[in-house]
């Protein structure tokens, strides 16, 4: 039983920051149906920037916000210059210009912060909590404070203020949306500027417990985007749950099965969702207007 | 005459590889040549799968990694004859294509994508876990090729082998593009609804030309592997599957000579940009965004339009 | 018996019931005309029919044997054909390797064979690229043979359309506004094309605006309206139904 909590902790936590990302994903996908493929390096630059800066003497509040602000204004540049001059290309066009801009993002850091992994301190030390025999970490409780406070944030911004309502206007019917006076362009802006920096916060959060390198972007973000198809492509609540679910099914398949294979988990996890549903997750069959 | 015309390129291709040993200086230089050819050939088969039909892997490199492998294990440690094994290989990557494509075919774009790139990683992960057989993330040796008494050794004789199967795979592609099967591929990347009713059954198409380029994948896979006498799980790994694809793109989708010369130019990249040492990520990535914006439909087919109309398979 | 039969056939796209409850059949041979206004649900009847949409109720029969549900490939077999309203040509291809992309189901479409060159399919390829050449000429396309269908203007795509459709040489052929955006003579052109393709022997099921056309060449019409069928008849019971008048014709016949 202690054994069976000790993963879920473990699992929630890290399932935590899949749905951080699986959150980023899907407010992009909504505004641009673009699946960032880059989305994980954000959670990279989270973790990597926090600890460049401490490093540079900096004080932790600053680098946290930082390493928070320099992502979202990276997205903005990525939405800017890569997504925005293709908008009218296919979808296949699109994944390849975000696994492009995922490349040149890890390959800066890696020249510029070399290959070594690296973390920093919790932020409130390293004595484990006792929880019913299982020990969590308090820097669990940060990442599971902070992600649930996000989500309240988000839900509050996109159903009660008129920006946010803006955004989701424009998820819905572009093309209405920009009659009624939406300016389309900066919703897409902002919508790349807070994936990124949800991406981010997960990474800010996870470092502590998990390490981080240059490389560790790619399976996180992918981690991200099971987790948006196991919740449902578009939906927000989605995200989250299917985050959560993707951490804990591959912390008890690392527990009680193979460590070796935590990370194909997700992955296997995807392919027999895919088998099972051919259809996709919704089940309804859609009718593709011709 | 018509026969003439029609192997024209054919022949180019043969004159140029015939030729290309007077100038090659040294064996660093076919190493290179040798190189090229087996990414083409790969190229080959995953742009009918991205270019003609539509569709995209970003997992390709497992199915590279499944012949390799294939070919290191199943003769160091069952005494299988390389050949033997090579094919057996190939037939295992096409049964993996082939139970993960029909659930996945029916799916569009990003599920697709991310369908495969799992895949590629399942495959890539495995390689590295099961290090009884796989050696681990440090690899192992790969027996020579050979029958009999006979092995192919050296850079020039593999620069042969490779320039036949260079040659027959050009031919292959030619020809299937340019075939009720080809058509049917390439008409259900113009319109999926369309070619239905003319009586394609789409999944079946997508799922074939994504066997039999996971087939060719595969065979190359062993070729590598045998060619360079070691493997490491790095062949398998996703940033191979995206060098692939940015070969695909770059050189032209849909486009015959796009993936010859795709293939070419990016597997001479590294070589160039060795000064650069550590920038190559960079270098690529900046590559693939810069081509998907300015000529997404890629060097060759851009440039064939631009100079002399329309390119012969653009 | 009649070559196709449609019994209570019913759709909705959440709460848009596009066809309700729409009942007609075809005999063989004939051309059969579906109008009505913009939205009445000619095209999805269409898409139903040919296996593009499933529909939710209702029957459909083609010899007498039921395809209600049928993927559009399976119809395609039995000898359905059809064109499309908004242009579905694979701008990928030359326009003659789209009317040979029509013929799929008469080829050997052996992936093996294809690769090596068998000789037996390169002469059926070579034929075919005959045929195909002979089918564009019919339609009116001789001059685009050797273009890429991307540089043919929206005149001649619509043509290419029935050209491709007419390579499977099918039993019955749906034609789904054929002379949209066409000017007065290219409509003629089109009207004279679709009534030899008529008097070739294959049925045709048509969905046309240019009254002069439909009532020029239909054995019968179907009149649809808000996805329920109105009237139907030959084109004079049409004309004289009280109901179509009120609802569509109005005074403008
Ligand atoms: N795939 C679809 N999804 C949602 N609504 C559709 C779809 N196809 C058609 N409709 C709706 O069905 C109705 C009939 O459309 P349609 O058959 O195209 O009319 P027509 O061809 O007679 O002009 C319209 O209200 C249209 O918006
Ligand atoms: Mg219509």
């Amino acid at each position: 039983m202690s054994q069976f909590l000790q993963f879920l902790f473990s699992g929630i936590t890290v399932g935590a920051t899949y749905a951080l990302a699986a959150l980023g994903f899907t407010l992009i996908y909504n505004a641009s149906n673009v699946i960032n493929f880059a989305q994980g390096e954000f959670i990279m630059l989270g973790g990597m920037l926090v600890f460049f800066f401490l490093q540079a003497g900096l004080p932790m509040p600053v680098a946290i916000f930082l390493a928070i602000a320099i992502p979202a204004i990276v997205g903005m540049l990525i939405e800017k210059f890569t997504i925005e001059p293709a908008r009218e290309a296919d979808v296949v066009t699109l994944i390849i210009i975000t696994i492009g801009v995922s490349l040149v993002i890890r390959g800066v850091i890696q020249v510029w912060l070399g290959k070594g992994t690296h973390s920093y301190p919790a932020f409130s030390g390293n004595d484990p909590i006792l929880i019913g025999g299982a020990t969590l970490l308090p820097q669990s409780l940060w990442v599971l404070g902070i992600t649930a406070l996000v989500v309240v944030a988000l839900w509050y911004f996109f159903s009660r203020t008129l920006a946010g309502k803006a955004i989701l206007a424009t998820s819905c019917n572009p093309l209405a949306a920009q009659l009624v006076g939406v300016n389309t362009q900066w919703v897409l802006l902002v919508s790349f500027a807070l994936s990124a920096a949800l991406g981010a916060i997960g990474g800010v959060l996870l470092t502590p417990i998990t390490l981080t390198s240059y490389d560790v972007g790619i399976m996180l973000g992918l981690k991200g985007f099971v987790a948006v198809v196991v919740g449902g492509l578009g939906s927000g609540l989605g995200a989250v749950v299917g985050g959560l679910l993707v951490g804990i099914i591959e912390a008890m398949a690392a527990g009680y099965i193979s460590s070796a294979y935590k990370d194909a988990v997700p992955f296997i996890l995807i392919l027999v969702i895919l088998f099972f549903l051919p259809r996709g997750i919704f089940g309804a069959k859609v009718t593709e207007r011709v | 005459m018509n026969m003439l015309r029609r192997h024209k390129p054919l022949l180019i291709l043969a004159a140029v590889l015939l030729c290309l040993p007077l100038v090659l200086p040294n064996n660093f230089y076919y190493d290179i040549a040798i190189r090229m050819a087996i990414n083409a050939i790969i190229v080959l088969g995953l742009n009918l799968l991205i270019g003609f039909a539509g569709q995209i892997s970003l997992g390709h490199a497992g199915f590279i990694g499944i012949g390799a492998y294939a070919s290191a294990i199943l003769p160091t440690h069952f005494n299988w004859h390389p050949l033997l094994a090579m094919v057996a290989g190939a037939v295992g990557a096409s049964v993996v294509a082939a139970i993960v494509a029909r659930p996945i075919f029916r799916l569009k774009g990003h599920y697709l994508a991310m369908a495969t790139l799992g895949l590629g990683i399942i495959i890539a992960i495995v390689i590295k876990n099961e290090a009884t057989y796989t050696g681990g993330p440090d690899g192992m040796p790969v027996p020579a090729l050979g029958i009999g008494s006979f092995s192919i050794n050296g850079e020039k004789q593999w620069y042969w082998v490779l320039a036949a199967l260079l040659l027959f795979s050009f031919w292959a592609s030619r020809n299937l593009i340019d075939s009720p099967f080809g058509r049917a591929l390439r008409a259900l990347h113009g319109s999926e609804v369309a070619s239905q009713v003319m009586g394609v059954d789409v999944v079946r198409y997508k799922v074939a030309i994504f066997i039999l380029s996971a087939f060719f994948a595969s065979l190359m896979g062993s070729v590598t592997a045998h060619y360079i006498g070691f493997v490491t799980p790095n062949i398998a790994d996703f940033f191979h599957s995206i060098e692939l694809v940015t070969m695909v793109v770059v050189g032209g989708m849909a486009s015959i000579y796009g993936s010859l010369i795709g293939a070419v130019l990016l597997t001479a990249l590294p070589q160039a940009l060795s000064t650069f040492e550590g920038w190559e990520t960079v270098v690529f990535g900046s590559i693939l965004i810069f081509c998907m914006i300015f000529m997404p439909r890629g060097l060759v087919p851009t440039l064939a339009e631009r100079f002399g109309g329309r390119g012969e398979d653009a | 018996m009649a070559l196709l039969d449609v019994e209570n056939l019913s759709i909705a796209f959440g709460g848009v019931k596009a066809v309700q409850n729409v009942s007609f059949s075809v005999e063989k041979g004939i051309v059969y005309s579906v109008i009505g206004p913009n939205g009445a649900g000619k095209t999805t009847l269409f898409n139903l029919i040919t296996g593009v949409y499933t529909p939710s109720e209702g029957e459909i029969r083609l010899d007498g044997n039921s395809i209600a549900g049928a993927a559009p490939h399976e119809l395609a077999l039995r000898g359905m054909a059809r064109t499309f309203q908004n242009l579905q040509v694979c701008m990928n291809m030359s326009a003659l390797e789209n009317v040979m992309v029509g013929a799929h189901l008469k080829l050997d479409r052996n992936l093996i064979k294809a690769m090596l060159r068998f000789p037996s399919l390169a002469r059926r390829d070579d034929q075919l690229r005959d045929e195909a050449r002979e089918l564009m000429r019919f339609v009116g396309l001789e001059a685009y043979w050797n273009l890429g269908a991307n540089s043919m203007p929206y005149g001649a795509l619509k043509r290419l359309e029935i050209a491709r459709a007419l390579a499977a040489k099918p039993r019955i052929l749906f034609l789904d506004e054929p002379a949209a955006g066409l000017n007065s003579k290219e409509t003629a052109e089109i009207d004279e094309l679709v009534q030899k393709v008529a008097e070739s022997g294959i049925t045709v099921v048509l969905v046309e605006h240019d009254m002069k056309m439909v009532m020029n060449i239909s054995d019968r019409i179907l009149v649809l309206d808000y996805g329920k069928k109105l009237a139907e008849g030959t084109a004079q019971e049409v004309r004289d139904n009280p109901d179509v008048i009120a609802a569509y014709l109005g005074s403008t016949v």
